[in-house]
């Protein structure tokens, strides 16, 4: 008996070569055009992202890790996971000031600590790809060294976005860059913190993913 | 908690509308949503000649697919595989469901936690799954909720659309261990939040569907606001990802017009809160993510649509509702009155396709052709012209569409030839309107199909005299 | 689309103005005359064939549409006073009679197909003058004329040139009134649903009249002020516009 692979694909080309599809060429122009002065990336990302109740600050190369702890401690968080070893990793541990939040290291299997992860850690930061100016989004690279749960589970999370990373579109960062060359294990666009309208259509902040999101923007 | 029991009964769409337009909660729930819907929407779209280049660019993108569809389904096996996904093959859905189970019991599967799939609802996934003692969660808040309340989805992106706040907070009170009554908002998702996050932890196995499958790279894009998506694909050592076959994408850079036209037809958001790409499951050094990833091909009956020229243009849809919100029959009755996982003007022409014309036979005459729905598919679905194949199909016996004929009746048929008899011939139609024009009004309002229209109109006035006859008195030429 | 004034138009009636609105039709005429247009009404007319294309009867509906095809002999544009007719004649007439001898024939008739206000405006860009009382009045949008033959504007841009129509806007002016041919008898409660909320919200703008370019959606919204007791009713625009610029009520 053939097997549902090649029924459905022998039924799919006796289709489509008895009527082939007409199609019309696609015109990419309309994404294309989408652009932004440089100048005004920032802003634009800035009151789309805040329009959804993310949340700003500012940094520069140098403060960065202070800034983060300040906030951090101001907003009550008494862990935060990080990955060691990235240059963000290396900034934090070499930075952090006594005083908490405590840095948890993200440095093994998250099935070596996932209750704890779940339960007991309050905030999560990662780097950041940049930003794209159309949608107002974060893009996130997740790799073996800077894990993808670090966006999702803690309660907070905290996004390093470097001021000069900033794309007009999503369309444009993935053909300028390539991705289709290589995409990673998994590739992410934040846009906020987490969201849902499925009560009467209420807005409602912090459903599964975290309930806050922080841009630090670096100069 | 589980679909197991729901089972839409006997279809019966009349009963189902009728019952639906006389609980005026529901009338006023759906009024109210779809109205914000539409209204925001259009804010999205404000900007006309960007519209119409993004909704030609979408359906480019989804005709580009559909010309090439084999080959790109091959292509994204072999990507998905080289990516160390594992692609199955289901041509119904109980291979599809038997699939899942096979997996599922592989590795001892005891709680499945999903995402939003309306595949997995064509499925009956669920209800499958209870059977096999596997209890099957609805993630996504709004699914949650129907799961609680042992109801289908009505809409395929709002899925308790008809519930107001009230309702729900009722439901958590009454079904949620432990759970204070209380109708904030921000508590209730609280309260979900909690008791989900549980859930996510310790599920065995994560399922989800699929917005876009990438043929080029062998990447499954999905969206959504809630996280419940990243954290189901995620989290569980396995995940399950259920996809029509229609949902695939020749290139990476096809996925942002389509996830723009999604979003915004939608939610009317520019984007999601998240967009997940995923390319493969965890890689030798990674810290999280699962160890497998199953992506599970579904036809059921989709190939057949596929090969009809007209028909196949049903499967350009990427799932957006915006049909159904800007439908007035479906503003009226609700999603649940459809009886089926795919409601409003999509679910009219695709359902009957899948289930046949004899059980779903109804559902092409449920619509007015006011092409509302044809006016605003950001991927340009002819979907009122489909929905008018399908009443010639259900009553001319034939091949393209499952049932074809069913609906023929005798009766029906020859008041159509003898129509057609009459309205062909000058002489026969002067006659038949000299009659009409002289005693039609005579016609007693309980006769039948008069007796439908003066339920709630007075009956049609004939006018003594046709413009025929004014015409001919004002001695306009006739030629 | 804005062609050359033409000298002469086929005037088709359509069924519906046939049997229960021929004023409205006669109304169309006139309009037409006076703006010096020789006005052809082929008295072998009956029907677009729309009710049996809708139904799914195909074969039925084109036997009735080549009796129509038959009477344009002449490439006059064939004006029509009313949405779905027109939209039937002018984008279905087509598909219908693909693959069928007549084809070539049915789409020239069918590129020439005008709904009656769109020809009154953007062929002969009439001039009205208001002769009537002050009156406050309603659109109500035909779903094919505005999706179908994209009329939108054209008799909204007529009913404002008249000095003593007040117009004012229906909250929902492009839903549709729910009567969508053989709809209104095979679902009549949805039908019924539909018109209740089109003539809540006719009386909602505190119109004397509602004004329509279909006579499908008359009957529907008529019938059903008529049952609901409610003082306002229903007028064709051609009979509207007519009855104004003679100087009536």
């Amino acid at each position: 008996m053939p097997d549902a692979r090649s029924t459905i694909l022998a039924k799919l080309r006796a289709g489509r070569d008895a009527h082939p599809v007409e199609t019309v060429p696609s015109d990419f122009t309309v994404l294309r055009d989408k652009r932004w002065d440089p100048a005004e990336r920032l802003e634009r990302i800035k009151r789309m992202m805040e329009a959804v109740h993310t949340e700003f600050v500012d940094a520069t190369e140098q403060d960065w890790p202070a800034v983060v702890q300040a906030f951090l401690k101001e907003a009550g968080a008494r862990t935060l996971l990080y990955a060691p070893a990235t240059p963000a990793g290396a900034r934090l541990e070499a930075e952090w000031a006594e005083g908490g939040p405590d840095l948890v290291r993200y440095d093994r299997s998250v099935d070596e600590f996932k209750e704890e992860m779940f339960t007991a850690i309050d905030a999560g930061i990662t780097q950041t790809l940049g930003a794209i100016a159309d949608t107002g989004s974060l893009i996130l690279w997740p790799s073996a060294e800077e894990p993808r749960l670090l966006s999702l589970v803690p309660h907070i999370h905290v996004a390093l976005l470097r001021a000069d990373a900033l794309y007009d579109t999503f369309w444009q960062v993935m053909t300028e860059n390539r991705w289709a060359d290589g995409m990673p294990t998994n590739a992410l666009l934040i846009s906020g913190p987490s969201k849902t309208a499925d009560i009467e259509q209420t807005l409602a902040y912090g459903v599964h993913g975290p309930k806050r999101l922080i841009v630090v923007v670096v100069r | 908690m589980a679909h197991a029991d729901i089972d839409f009964g006997p279809i019966n769409f009349r009963g189902a509308s009728r019952a639906a337009l006389k609980d005026p909660q529901l009338r006023a729930n759906f009024r109210r949503a779809m109205d914000g819907l539409m209204s925001k929407r259009a804010v999205q779209f404000a900007d006309s000649a960007e519209w119409h280049a993004m909704r030609a660019l979408g359906a480019s993108v989804r005709l580009r697919a559909l010309s090439k569809l084999p080959e790109l389904l091959e292509k994204l096996e072999e990507n998905c595989t080289r990516n160390g996904i594992t692609v199955h093959w289901a041509s119904t859905t109980d291979e599809a469901n038997a699939i899942v189970l096979e997996i599922m019991l592989r590795v001892d599967a005891r709680l499945a936690v999903k995402g939003k799939s309306m595949v997995s609802e064509e499925m009956h996934l669920n209800a499958f799954l209870e059977k096999h003692g596997i209890e099957a969660l609805e993630a996504d808040l709004g699914e949650y909720i129907v799961q609680l309340d042992h109801e289908m989805p009505s809409h395929i992106i709002m899925p308790a659309i008809h519930k107001n706040t009230k309702q729900i907070a009722q439901l958590f009170r009454d079904k949620i261990r432990g759970a204070e009554y209380t109708e904030d908002v921000a508590q209730l998702t609280d309260l979900a939040r909690r008791v989900l996050r549980k859930k996510f932890m310790n599920a065995d196995v994560g399922i989800s569907g699929v917005n876009a499958a990438v043929a080029e790279t062998g990447t499954l894009c999905l969206v959504e606001n809630e996280g419940n998506g990243r954290m189901v694909t995620t989290v569980p050592p396995v995940h399950i990802a259920v996809m029509g076959l229609e949902k695939v994408v020749e290139k990476l850079e096809d996925v942002p017009p389509v996830l723009s036209l999604l979003t915004r037809s939608a939610t009317a958001q520019p984007i999601t809160t998240y967009v997940n790409m995923i390319t493969s499951p965890r890689k030798a050094g990674e810290k999280d993510g699962p160890r497998e990833i199953h992506l599970v091909i579904l036809d059921n009956g989709r190939s057949k649509i596929y090969a009809d020229e007209e028909l196949r243009h049903t499967l350009r849809c990427i799932r957006c509702g915006a049909c159904m919100n800007h439908c007035p029959v479906y503003t009226r009755v609700g999603g649940h009155a459809y009886q089926a996982p795919y409601p409003g003007p999509i679910g009219k022409i695709l359902v009957p396709q899948m289930e046949g014309l004899d059980k779903r036979g109804e559902m092409p005459h449920a619509c007015t052709m006011c092409n509302a729905c044809v006016e605003i598919c950001p991927v340009q679905i002819p979907i009122a012209g489909l929905m008018n194949r399908l009443r010639a199909e259900a009553v001319h016996p034939g091949d393209a569409v499952k049932d074809a004929g069913s609906q023929r009746s005798m009766a029906e048929a020859l008041v159509w030839k003898g129509w057609a008899a009459t309205f062909s011939s000058p002489a026969a139609y002067r006659m038949a309107t000299t009659v009409l024009s002289t005693v039609g009004n005579a016609a007693p309002a309980s006769l039948p199909l008069l007796k439908e229209w003066t339920s709630v109109r007075a009956k049609p006035r004939f006018a003594g005299r046709t413009l025929h006859d004014l015409a001919r008195e004002k001695g306009i030429p006739d030629a | 689309m804005t062609t050359t004034r033409p000298d002469t138009v086929y005037f088709f009636g359509t069924c519906l103005v046939d049997l229960f609105y021929p004023q409205a039709g006669m109304a169309g005429i006139e309009l037409l005359q006076r703006e010096g247009v020789r006005v052809v009404f082929p008295q072998g007319q009956s029907c677009c064939g729309q009710p049996a294309y809708n139904s799914g009867y195909r074969e039925e509906a084109l036997k009735v549409a080549r009796a129509q095809l038959r009477l344009f002999t002449a490439d006059w544009p064939v004006v029509v006073p009313s949405g779905s007719c027109a939209g039937m004649m002018g984008t279905h007439w087509p598909e219908l009679f693909h693959g069928e001898p007549e084809e070539e024939r049915a789409r020239a008739v069918a590129a020439r197909t005008f709904e009656l206000t769109q020809f009154l405006v953007n062929v002969l860009n009439v001039r009205l003058e208001d002769k009537g009382e002050p009156v406050r009045v309603t659109w109500h949008a035909s779903c094919h004329a505005q999706r179908e033959m994209g009329v939108v504007d054209e008799p909204k841009a007529l009913l404002r040139q008249l000095a003593n129509v007040e117009l004012v806007e229906l909250a929902r002016e492009k839903e549709c009134c729910g009567f969508g041919g053989t709809f209104a008898v095979r679902h009549p409660e949805i039908s019924a649903a539909m018109v209740e909320d089109k003539v809540a919200d006719i009386e909602g703008t505190g119109a004397g009249a509602v004004v329509s370019g279909d006579c499908g959606c008359l009957m529907n919204i008529n019938g059903a002020l008529e049952a609901g007791k409610k003082p306002v009713r229903g007028k064709h625009i051609a009979e509207f516009l007519l009855e104004r610029t003679n100087g009536a009520r």
